[in-house]
């Protein structure tokens, strides 16, 4: 919980004294590389940020996108892996608070929260099914108290978690842009500390996560109030309402000395505070250990002597505390004090930017034979094997998460988890569609092509309800940057996600980067995390009942692209091959005419091809819809391919359509204008899910049985073991 | 004609309820907070669901002793309507106004999922509208929502006629499927599911039809908006 030497000396000839030991902990916080981006922050720069859509104000901790009609959403995505790793339910409760408190800031209430997990394998592994079961219990218990639907999210096992979790929270917000928090301030305007009081948990955190995860800091993580955090939310909406806010942030890593210092820094003011007048949960904190303690449910504000009168009634109907900690000054000094004893005074500008890094980076030589693959063992009995494939953790459903989680409550969610993506309908009667996606063996085989792939899958997820992208969330997540071969991969995931970002024209809204993902074992494979907002003017594609006779076509060309493929990897135990290659032109025009369709009403439901390929697809709509299908291969659109290929291969820029025969007609007419690739490949109908080869039956399963271990095998997993 | 829509700490679907009644169903609502008193023109009280307090003791036990459950207390011996839907029906329970205990479900786990009901009393004032046995496709979502009573309690609610609804499939391990009871009186009903999820078309996938006729009971009950 340290400087790094020459950090010292840096700080030591800018300050030209000795620091005091506040100061120290203060910078050492601020500095990390969890609250400073020093490894990364030069790069990010390369993401578009701009958009017709965009809002961007001075100070906000989350994107803010204009859906017309005087509304906008907000959206933040952010991680807490290290503590979850250690104490999974608090870890990930803690988590889902953070990044809500970052959406209330801008002003907005919370309305949706998304989480993706990763584990270790929990088919071997006791410890990862013990994390993965208590992350899902601290989520829920949260998100359900805060009464904030968690509506989507993804859940990965793989061996390169062992020992550690990603717990990924990312969450949206709605309001009226006239309510939008102008973070303003000016000389002598108070600033408040409003919420649940500071205690010695959590002291250190952003340190903690700045670092590999060797031994168990069970201090560095906080402790969650999901109750407190309720009433903080409609106590500042009420604040808000009245006009009594000038500006806001929440604290999260570096507690009070992140949010006092980023707060003054972004508005060019200076703050002097007094530690005395911070509400305490022990009585004998010193200094040091009130600026850096991250005790949850905290929200500093800062408002004039008027507005605070009538901010500090809101907080006694309310329960709640709010005390002044301090008051805005002019220069740009951060002055932190006990009393009339001075413990740190140093510039805002110092404290909240660290000398941004210029981190070597090398193309890691395990990527020298990666694309080469071994001759792999035959399979005897696809059908027994699909039903294997099924019920594995990473193909099978995840109701056992999303049940637990109250996705109903606020009266939005119009398509529900479960799906592609989630859709909720907002005030002014548009809908909005999101989705998480992120594929770990696909870019640990290629961190390019496969940051891409999770960009066009979360994008794609949303296209099937009919919702065009219109903002995008990354969080990057990679191992010890101090590596080069680890930032070589950060660097060329940061640079597909721009490319596609730019050809596609979605802007990056918020996003957030979480390195020194290693545990002894070695560093996680790199896991960037897409989320995507999408907006529906109109309706969106309910999914409709299915009934037997209608068709099934496949948009998008199937290749042999089976690197990082669930089938390689769960069957076939092998690590290797091509991963599968985005197509920007194919991309588009594929996306274009999905939604081109779904607005004519053609369809009935749309679902993409992604982990496990067109046989999970296939069987994913079978199953949903409790009836058969029978399915040609050889009608599938792409080169030539052997049938286990072309079942299993993850390329992009696939979509299933299912429509009535009446209207195959007139897609087909559509279709064949928009120069896709495209072909009517199955009919509903019966009981079985059935995949043929030249007219030679692959599989045969009954839909029934496939359904019931497809749906409960995860949760036997976790219960049972 | 107004119903208040009563808010506690931690109270969550306040505002899907108030939603319902005011956009949905055209009635004249009013939120009133746990501290302050009922006026006398009230003509049907909702308490709605959330965690009050966190859950903290008991679901609904800390919010059981608010200054305004004493009115609740005097409005539902006038015979006034009263629903509890979720946590409201726990504080309900609490509170001594309606019979029986929730308790976690027999998953051990908090449920969200779509179940239905069958209506087993169609006098009360949130049901008048509804067919007996008519069945009602609702979602749930609680952790503590397993209902309970002894077997003489069960006994009384039988020939009282207060089981209200029942569910149609067993879902979390309630007594005799228990879904939602009210008082003798009939006038205080409590029930588990979220009516105020279920009542328009564009969130339920289903039927909202059915839903909707709890809230088309308390109309027919008190009258519609001034």
């Amino acid at each position: 919980m340290s400087l790094e030497p020459q950090e010292l000396d840096e700080l030591t000839s800018k300050i030209g004294r000795k620091p005091t030991s506040t100061e120290l902990q203060i910078v050492a916080a601020e500095w990390s590389e969890h609250c400073s981006y020093k490894s990364s922050k030069k790069h990010l720069k390369m993401l578009p940020m701009k958009g017709p859509l965009v809002i961007s104000e001075k100070g906000y901790d989350s994107g803010v996108l204009d859906v017309g009609d005087g509304y906008v959403i907000t959206a933040h995505i952010e991680s807490h892996n290290h503590p979850s790793a250690v104490e999974p339910y608090g870890g990930a409760a803690t988590g889902v608070g953070g990044v809500i408190r970052d959406i209330l800031s801008a002003g907005t209430r919370p309305i949706a929260i998304f989480d993706g997990l990763r584990f270790g394998d929990i088919e071997k592994d006791q410890q990862a099914r013990w994390l993965f079961k208590n992350a899902v219990t601290g989520i829920a218990d949260y998100g359900n108290c805060l009464g904030i639907p968690t509506i989507g999210g993804e859940v990965e096992f793989d061996e390169c978690y062992s020992n550690y979790a990603l717990v990924d929270v990312a969450a949206i917000g709605f309001g009226k842009k006239k309510n939008l928090i102008k973070n303003h301030a000016k000389k002598g305007d108070l600033v408040v500390l409003l919420g649940g009081s500071t205690g010695r948990d959590g002291i250190g955190g952003s340190q903690f996560a700045s670092d590999s995860l060797e031994s168990e800091n069970r201090s560095a993580v906080q402790i969650p109030d999901p109750f407190i955090e309720k009433l903080i939310i409609e106590a500042i909406l009420e604040a808000r309402n009245q006009n009594l806010i000038h500006a806001m942030k929440d604290l999260g890593g570096g507690g009070l000395s992140c949010a006092v210092s980023e707060t003054a820094d972004a508005l060019s003011i200076g703050i002097e505070m007094d530690v005395n007048k911070v509400h305490t949960r022990e009585s004998d904190m010193n200094p040091d250990e009130i600026m850096v303690s991250e005790s949850q449910e905290r929200m500093l504000i800062v408002t004039d002597n008027d507005k605070f009168k009538k901010i500090q009634e809101i907080c006694k109907k309310f329960h709640i505390t709010c005390s002044v900690i301090g008051k805005v000054t002019s220069g740009n000094m951060m002055h932190v004090k006990k009393g009339k004893k001075t413990c740190a005074n140093l510039p805002t500008d110092l404290v909240a930017n660290a000398t941004l890094l210029d981190r070597p980076s090398k193309k890691p030589a395990y990527l020298e034979k990666i694309e080469d693959e071994k001759k792999l063992a035959p399979i005897t009995d696809y059908s027994k094997m699909m039903m294997m494939f099924l019920s594995s953790p990473n193909i099978a459903s995840k109701i056992w998460v999303y049940g637990q989680y109250d996705h109903e409550v606020g009266i939005r969610t119009v398509v529900k988890p479960g799906t592609d993506a989630s859709v909720l309908r907002l005030d002014n009667g548009k809908f909005l569609a999101a989705k998480i996606d992120g594929n770990p063996k696909h870019c640990y085989i290629n961190p390019r092509e496969g940051a891409i792939g999770c960009f066009e899958e979360a994008c794609r997820n949303v296209v099937c309800t009919g919702a065009t992208p219109i903002g995008m969330l990354d969080h990057l997540q990679f191992g010890n940057p101090e590596d080069p071969e680890i930032f070589w991969t950060f660097l060329e995931s940061l640079k597909g996600l721009t490319d596609f970002a730019k050809y596609f024209e979605i802007p990056c809204v918020g996003g957030k980067v979480s390195l020194y993902n290693e545990t002894p074992s070695g560093p996680i494979k790199p896991t960037p995390i897409i989320g995507i907002l999408g907006l529906i003017d109109k309706t969106p594609l309910y999914p409709q009942k299915i009934a037997s006779g209608d068709c099934l076509v496949i948009i998008g060309n199937t290749k042999n692209e089976m690197g990082g493929s669930e089938y390689f990897e769960y069957i076939h135990k092998f690590i290797g091959g091509i991963c599968p290659v985005v197509n920007f032109e194919e991309s588009k025009a594929n996306m274009n005419t999905v939604l081109n369709v779904i607005k004519k009403n053609l369809l009935k439901a749309v679902h993409d091809c992604s982990k496990g390929g067109l046989g999970v697809a296939v069987s994913e709509i079978c199953m949903t819809h409790q009836i058969g299908c029978t399915v040609s291969l050889d009608k599938v659109p792409g080169p030539k391919l052997d049938a286990d290929r072309i079942l299993f291969s993850e390329s992009h820029s696939r979509y299933l359509l299912v429509l009535q025969k009446k209207n195959l007609k007139k897609l087909e007419e559509i279709l064949k204008k928009s120069h896709v690739s495209y072909h009517m490949i199955g009919v509903f109908g019966d009981e079985n899910i059935r995949f043929n080869l030249d007219r030679k039956s692959i599989i045969d399963l009954r839909v029934d049985k496939a359904q019931k271990t497809w749906s409960n095998s995860l949760r036997e997993l976790v219960v049972h073991g | 004609m107004k119903v208040g829509v009563i808010v506690f700490p931690g109270s969550n679907c306040d505002r899907d309820m108030y939603h319902v009644l005011t956009d949905v169903f055209k009635l004249d609502a009013e939120y009133f907070w746990h501290e302050k008193g009922l006026p006398k023109n009230i003509d049907a009280v909702i308490l709605p669901g959330g965690f009050s307090y966190g859950d903290r003791l008991r679901s609904g036990a800390i919010a059981a002793h608010s200054p305004i459950i004493n009115d609740v207390r005097k409005m539902a011996e006038k015979g006034i309507p009263i629903l509890g839907v979720c946590n409201g029906f726990q504080i309900l329970v609490e509170a001594g106004l309606l019979p029986g205990a929730l308790l976690k479900n027999t998953s051990l786990n908090f449920m969200c999922r779509w179940t239905s009901l069958i209506v087993e009393n169609n006098k009360t004032p949130f049901t008048n509208k509804l067919k007996l046995h008519q069945k009602i496709p609702i979602p749930i979502a609680n952790g503590e929502g397993r209902y309970y009573v002894d077997e003489l309690t069960l006994k009384k609610l039988k020939k009282n006629n207060q089981i209200v609804f029942r569910y149609s499939e067993v879902v979390n391990g309630s007594t005799d499927r228990i879904a939602g009871v009210c008082n003798e009186d009939g006038n205080v009903v409590g029930m588990m599911p979220h009516p105020e999820r279920a009542t328009e078309s564009a969130i339920n996938p289903i039927d909202n039809k059915p839903s909707s006729l709890i809230f088309e009971s308390l109309i027919k009950t008190i009258g519609v908006k001034n």
